[in-house]
């Protein structure tokens, strides 16, 4: 069943890193404005499965070559490391930290570890997404 | 440990030991290592007479749980010695027959033989204890080794029934008695006998005492095979005939009697007591030889006649009560002797029917049968049986010159002794115990007569008896002989009992009641009383009755088998199973939908009871915020929506009305200020109806048909109530505001904290990033289930499908 659908192969070639943009900018604004790990993770996946609609299981798989049951444990590990961090420091489990920097380029930065946690939140949504969606579309 | 300890732990010592011998040593029969025990713990308990006649007692103490009060602690008094003697003397000689008796290539002895000493040491603890936890524990070893030997045989369906049927009787009693055991320890505050009666004049009072006493009574009966409940008995009579005679003639059924004997100066007060102990003593005793006369089993008539003299036994002891009532009578105390006679008739009732049953097991063993309609003229063949079963029989029917015609001469005595009683109604029904007790004792006579004479003399039916009758050997004959003897020597010599075990048994029973100096004067011309005319009477008429046994059958027929008690236990029985099932299919249906209308009616029911029940709605509209347009018109939407799913027909069209739903409440979130809700519930409302969209797709073609939801009433009313019982909550739940809410301090140092601004993701990564943590654990969990179930899929047999092997 092969379709001639070059317009939605073509738009989105354009969508998909507009819609990876705005989910990683949903995911750094998390602290300040409305958005964070959770929604980011959930849009990246929304980007993913457009690709799958408009192409296929196989090429999407090929475009994105990641096992996506190996981020959510991935995911896992960097949310219980920036926990357990702090205990070896001898604070409670899941303090976290921030500071300014001056970086090149980007001028003065904040930087917090609950970043750090919200990446792992952010690998856990999407793999958990895509495992569900994938294994789904796979089954017969 | 002292040695008493030991004393009562050697048999389960032992019992551990036995398999060993039995692989060690298969040449030997293994009864011959378990035969020294009781015959060393018989002259261990023997050489304790001198001291327990002088009136000592003799207690140890193991401590066992301290701290709950419960200690192995043990005490020999006369009537502990006196059932230790029997436990001990019965058991020597049991083991010695059943050396005899069983096979040593046949039968499994070393099952026989650990079940049979567990059953001695248990017997041994329940009536040396002290303790009331520790009685109990041992209690219920007796019951548990009894059903294991009742079982002996276990491919025979009735022993596997007979086992099943005592068991649950004398478990049902012993648990009754735990409670017992539990309200007293209330009552008194220790679970010691001794300091239980130390308190008896308190406990009296004690508004649990009435309970307490029949929960004790009612595992004293059971245990006892008391009417009712002595249904049991004759059925655990497909036990190996040494277990028959040990068991069920000497001693266990003799532990209801101790069990009554024993806690007597604690409830000897209450007229309850004497009346029921007194009353079912009776009925079982006029029950049993009434209905011992009909059976044909040689083991049945046995059976019966244990039920009625332990009934008989249990009357005195009722009869004996009343003398706590009379203190001031002293040496002229005639109640005193009704205890007296208890005793005494449980040791004469112990050898005699001991050796009844040996006698019976000869028989069994040398022709092969039991039936006495089978049986006949076989006196020449076994003279020295025969000897044993008169000497048996005769006692039991309560003739000169043996130990029985003493006790029922007693017995009689005492009876009449009821008429002079002047307490709780005593004087009008009263005088029913001697009539009873009469018309019992002509039956006894009767089946006594039947017994001895339809097995040894009459007609020699040799074509009936599967093996041809002669002599057994010397060593079976051994422990009935010595049996008879000691029957004899009782009845020659019964003041060698009185000072030695009769009196120091009967000062445990009565306490205080006994004077020191009671002279107790047992002797075969005792005057011109009114019971020997009665046992003049009972001779008479029993012999006329024996005589015309076959005019007189048919009154048998008045009291078919339907009308008897085992009759009403084998219906109840299968009747609770087939209840208890009923009643569980009756509500496990099977259907999710049932189980879902239970949990609701429940939560609906606990709910609203409570709010009616403790005033809780509430309703104030203080805190209320003014409603506005929006609010209203997304309401009516949501409304609509939810409304409308129950009607729709097709379950495409109520996928797309539920994602509605959901696009209006993330529509609500965006109007009470809250992006990131509205955000993530838009795209998880996305995923989530696309799911339902496929698992639709994915439906069997026969359940895609359209269809609308079909109308129930109970649906329909457990949904409003389940909506009502809700909103009422959420309502008072709102209008009792008990203190302010803490989110001003996240709003207040979600950026001098934490560094950031967005509160709400502040709180999920930073003050409540645990809950966070957990929350993707689940999603992980829910993703690698789903792909488990979709890619794992296993075939019945545990291989994987072909097809899915990727």
């Amino acid at each position: 069943m092969k379709t001639n659908d070059i317009i939605l192969q073509t738009a989105t070639k354009v969508a998909v890193f507009i819609i990876i943009m705005f989910a990683v900018r949903l995911f750094f604004s998390g602290h300040y404005f409305a958005g964070g790990g959770f929604v980011g993770g959930l849009i990246t996946s929304a980007a993913i499965v457009l690709i799958m609609i408009a192409f296929d299981l196989k090429t999407a798989k090929k475009i994105v070559p990641i096992n996506y049951r190996y981020l959510i444990g991935s995911g896992l590990l960097v949310s219980s490391f920036t926990g357990l961090f702090p205990v070896l420091i001898g604070k409670p489990f899941l303090t976290h930290f921030y500071s300014y920097y001056q970086l090149p380029i980007i001028g003065k930065t904040s930087l917090h570890t609950a970043t750090l946690f919200d990446l792992g939140v952010y690998l856990v949504v999407v793999g958990v997404t895509m495992t569900i969606i994938q294994s789904i579309g796979e089954s017969e | 440990m002292s040695l008493l300890h030991w004393a009562i732990l050697s048999p389960f010592l032992l019992a551990v030991i036995i398999p060993v011998l039995y692989k060690l040593f298969r040449r030997v029969h293994t009864g011959w290592f378990v035969l020294a025990l009781p015959v060393v713990l018989f002259s261990y308990f023997f050489l304790k007479i001198p001291a327990v006649r002088q009136g000592q007692e003799i207690k140890e103490t193991l401590k066992w749980i301290p701290s709950l009060n419960i200690n192995f602690t043990t005490i020999i008094d006369g009537l502990s010695l006196l059932f230790a003697l029997l436990i001990t003397g019965i058991g020597s000689l049991v083991v010695l027959y059943s050396i005899f008796y069983l096979s040593k290539k046949k039968e499994q002895l070393h099952n026989f033989y650990v079940y049979l000493l567990l059953f001695m040491g248990a017997m041994l603890g329940v009536v040396l204890s002290d303790n009331l936890i520790v009685l109990y524990m041992f209690w219920e070893f007796t019951s548990l080794s009894s059903f294991l030997l009742i079982g002996y045989w276990h491919n025979r369906e009735r022993s596997r029934y007979g086992a099943q049927k005592s068991m649950l009787i004398t478990v049902f009693g012993g648990l009754s008695m735990l409670g017992a055991i539990v309200m007293l320890y209330i009552m008194g505050g220790t679970f010691s006998i001794r300091g239980l009666i130390a308190q008896a004049g308190t406990i009296v009072d004690h508004p649990l005492f009435l309970a307490a006493m029949l929960l004790v009574l009612l595992g004293a009966f059971t245990k006892s095979a008391q009417f009712p409940f002595h249904i049991w008995l004759p059925d655990a009579m497909e036990a190996p005939t040494p277990v028959s005679a040990y068991l069920h003639s000497a001693t266990m059924v003799k532990a209801g009697i101790y069990l009554v004997a024993r806690l007597s100066p604690l409830f000897a007060q209450s007229g309850v007591w004497l009346w029921l102990v007194g009353g079912i003593g009776l009925l079982t005793l006029l029950w049993g030889s009434f209905n011992a006369i009909r059976q044909t089993d040689l083991k049945g008539i046995l059976a019966y006649s244990t039920v009625s003299q332990l009934g008989l036994i249990m009357s005195l002891l009722g009869v004996g009560a009343a003398a706590v009532h009379y203190p001031q009578l002293g040496n002229e105390n005639i109640y005193i002797a009704a205890t007296m006679a208890a005793i005494f008739h449980l040791i004469n009732h112990a050898t005699f029917k001991g050796s009844l049953f040996m006698m019976v097991g000869i028989v069994d063993h040398e022709t092969g049968t039991r039936d006495i309609r089978k049986l006949g003229g076989l006196m020449s063949f076994m003279p020295i049986t025969f000897t044993i079963a008169v000497i048996g029989t005769f006692s039991m029917a309560g003739l000169p010159p043996f130990n029985g015609f003493l006790s029922k001469e007693m017995f009689l005595e005492s009876m009449v002794s009821v008429l002079s009683l002047d307490l709780f109604n005593m004087s009008t029904w009263g005088s029913l115990f001697p009539v009873l007790a009469w018309i019992a004792s002509v039956f006894t006579f009767v089946y006594s007569m039947m017994v001895v004479f339809k097995t040894f003399t009459g007609k020699y039916q040799p074509e009936k008896l599967p093996k041809k009758p002669h002599e057994a050997p010397f060593g079976m004959l051994l422990s009935p002989i010595i049996l008879a003897l000691l029957v004899i020597l009782f009845g020659l010599f019964p003041n060698m009992l009185t000072e030695t075990l009769i009196k120091p048994a009967a000062a445990s029973v009565l306490g205080d009641v006994l004077p020191a100096d009671y002279e107790l004067h047992i002797a075969f011309w005792h005057g011109a009383t009114p019971a020997l005319f009665m046992t003049i009477g009972i001779i008479a008429v029993g012999l006329l009755l024996y005589v015309l046994w076959p005019k007189w059958k048919g009154l048998y027929k008045a009291f078919p088998e339907k009308l008897s008690f085992t009759n009403l236990y084998d219906h109840a029985l299968p009747a609770m199973e087939n209840g208890s099932f009923n009643l569980v299919k009756l509500f496990m249906t099977g259907f999710i939908r049932n189980y879902l209308v239970y949990i609701f009616i429940f939560f609906i029911g606990s709910l609203g009871f409570t709010i009616y029940l403790k005033n809780a709605f509430n309703y104030s509209t203080i805190d209320t915020a003014p409603i506005g347009f929006y609010e209203v018109v997304l309401a009516a939407v949501i409304a609509i929506g939810a409304v409308s799913i129950l009607f729709v027909k097709s379950r495409l069209t109520s996928i797309i009305v539920l994602g509605s739903v959901g696009y209006t409440v993330s529509l609500f979130f965006v109007l009470f200020r809250a992006p990131d809700l509205a955000l993530t519930q838009l795209v998880v409302e996305t995923v989530s109806t696309a799911l339902f969209l496929l698992c639709f797709y994915h439906l069997p073609k026969k359940f895609r048909k359209e269809e609308r939801l079909k109308f129930r009433g109970t649906n329909l009313l457990i949904s409003l109530g389940v909506g009502t019982v809700v909103t009422l909550i959420a309502l008072s739940a709102h209008s009792t505001k008990l203190f302010d809410t803490i989110s001003k301090y996240y709003l207040d140092t979600a950026y001098t904290e934490a560094g950031g601004k967005n509160v709400v993701n502040v709180t999920l990564v930073d003050y409540r990033g645990l809950d966070t943590m957990f929350e993707i654990t689940v999603l992980g969990i829910a993703a690698i289930g789903i792909y488990s179930m979709i890619k794992l899929r296993l075939t019945k047999r545990g291989g994987k499908k072909a097809n899915e092997n990727k």
